[in-house]
């Protein structure tokens, strides 16, 4: 242990590094990860999708590996096999008992392929490391123009789509009775995710992939319940995340993917010791309800 | 009226007029929440017509407010009281304008005519099931609707909050005129305000007023199980199960017989 720690090691020039073109790169790139993944979060919770956000990001791996057996960009094939595992699951499971069925079918049936995909194109360790465990220093120029355009398309839908997609989510029931399009925003969410995951697996990687779609949202909802302020802090923790992990993984040299999700898991744990402490007075000091004083 | 092959009921023909306060009764599985979604336009009927308020019923009518089924199981952490009313309001408008100055005022008012406006800014995970109630028959009035539709409002509350959701459903109904449907396992707790009731009777519904529904043998044929109705000097109405011990039964034979 002593001895693999001392690989660790203070890098003096970390502020020349952070200045190089392959950061300025990462740090674009993962903010706008962390814009689009910090204001899918609440609608993630709120729909109980998180197990089918995790499940589509293992999903995209069969979809990297394969863009490399067949030589197209790795974020062509991780963005087809993300949108149509994403509709697959939305297809085989309606009900959220089906949905947990069918995902984790699925989800195994992508891992295999895209171990026999990584096999057949003799991708080598590191190819399926940087899928597994994302690879932010290596976003090029032309995957930057692929998450501005996935971004952009992100948050313009949302802009459209947020009022009758936070009441599909909160409560369905009602929503389809109010003639709200339940199913179709239903769909429209899932092609929103996978956009946003494709990219999020390129920078924490598909293992990873909750410390920026799940965490920010839910220390914000610790919070604040009201859906926009909830949106903002979590873009904000995501952002956060993204920039401190950076700074952190230059100043050691380590892979940025552990700096990201460990700030993005402090925050959380910070966040719920300090509200968890606070809900306990405010429930002892307010009577809950003038009419059951307890 | 069918539904995954299987006919649900058939052959009602009945109207209910407005300003009623309906209680749609029948036992487990006989197609009460069906009714509610005919008239919601969610499912469509086999065969027969329709008319919700003097059209065919659609999705998404403004004139229903609609409180479904084990409402407040499903919501949760996310969302606090006020939005979630505010929702009933503004829910399906696409695009980003924000809620405007009238529109809040109306989101208060539904709040104040329930009762709710001193817990509006908490989430709804935070209430008591009665409370919980409350706001969805707020977001379920906010848009002005004329006919409200509750499946079992008062399933999972205790006596007290029956009893406070009941008054407010009769205070809804004289101050708005509101016809209100409700569905029940339970006559008891709503008997205060009903004055009719649809009845799903061996696969067929029926309407009536309430003091005709509310006998003896038919609540025994509808439910399938003995039910007795007491009247009491003061006027007060209810139901029971008159179920006997077989050995008590015996006894009041011989009784009868001498």
């Amino acid at each position: 242990m002593i001895a693999a720690l001392a690989g660790v090691e203070f890098q003096s020039n970390w502020l020349q590094v952070l200045q190089s073109p392959f950061l300025r790169n990462a740090l674009v790139g993962g903010s706008l990860v962390a814009i689009a993944a910090g204001l899918l979060g609440y609608f993630v919770i709120t729909r109980q999708n998180a197990f089918a956000a995790h499940a589509l990001a293992h999903i995209g791996f069969p979809g990297a590996t394969g863009a490399i057996l067949v030589g197209v960009p790795v974020t062509l094939g991780l963005a087809v096999f993300c949108v149509g595992g994403g509709l697959l699951i939305g297809v085989f499971g309606r009900r959220v008992a089906d949905r947990e069925m069918a995902t984790g079918t699925i989800l195994a049936l992508a891992t295999a392929l895209g171990v026999l995909f990584a096999s057949l194109a003799s991708a080598n360790a590191s190819t399926t490391t940087s899928v597994l465990f994302g690879n932010l220093l290596a976003v090029s120029d032309d995957q930057l123009v692929i998450f501005g355009a996935f971004t952009a398309a992100v948050v313009l839908t949302l802009a459209v789509l947020a009022r009758p997609l936070v009441f599909a989510s909160v409560d369905p029931a009602v929503a389809e009775a109010r003639g709200v399009p339940v199913r179709a925003l239903g769909v429209a969410f899932v092609v929103l995710l996978a956009l946003t995951i494709t990219m999020a697996v390129q920078v924490v990687g598909t293992l990873l992939l909750f410390a920026l779609v799940v965490t920010p949202a839910a220390t914000a909802l610790r919070l604040t319940a009201r859906p926009v302020r909830v949106a903002a802090i979590a873009v904000g923790l995501a952002l956060a995340s993204v920039w401190g992990g950076l700074v952190l993984s230059t100043m050691v040299n380590l892979p940025p993917s552990f700096f990201i999700v460990s700030l993005a898991v402090l925050a959380w744990l910070v966040v719920l010791g300090v509200s968890g402490r606070r809900g306990r007075v405010a429930v002892a000091a307010v009577p809950v309800d003038r009419h059951h004083p307890h | 009226m069918a539904r995954g092959g299987q006919t649900v009921w058939s052959d009602g023909t009945f109207t209910v007029r407005p300003g009623a306060v309906v209680g749609v009764i029948g036992p487990n599985g006989a197609g009460k929440t069906t009714l509610f979604q005919l008239a919601l336009g969610l499912l469509a009927p086999s065969s027969g017509r329709i008319e919700v308020l003097g059209a065919p019923p659609r999705r998404g009518n403004r004139r229903i407010g609609y409180v479904p089924q084990n409402y407040t199981a499903a919501l949760g952490e996310a969302i606090r009281c006020r939005d979630l009313v505010t929702l009933g309001l503004t829910g399906g408008r696409f695009g980003l304008r924000p809620t405007s100055a009238a529109e809040r005022a109306q989101v208060d008012d539904a709040l104040r005519r329930v009762g709710a406006l001193d817990f509006a800014e908490r989430r709804m995970s935070e209430l008591s099931g009665g409370q919980q109630q409350r706001v969805a028959i707020a977001q379920a009035i906010v848009d002005d609707a004329e006919l409200l539709l509750l499946d079992e409002p008062l399933a999972n509350l205790d006596l007290r909050n029956q009893q406070e959701i009941v008054r407010l459903l009769g205070d809804l109904h004289r101050d708005r005129d509101v016809t209100i449907m409700v569905v029940a396992h339970d006559l008891n707790p709503l008997l205060p305000v009903l004055t009719d009731a649809v009845y799903l009777l061996d696969g067929h519904p029926h309407h009536d007023e309430i003091g005709e529904v509310v006998q003896e043998e038919l609540l025994t044929h509808l439910y399938g199980t003995p039910v007795g109705v007491v009247r009491t000097a003061q006027g007060d109405l209810f139901t029971r199960a008159a179920w006997r011990d077989p050995v008590h039964q015996q006894e009041n034979a011989r009784e009868a017989g001498a």
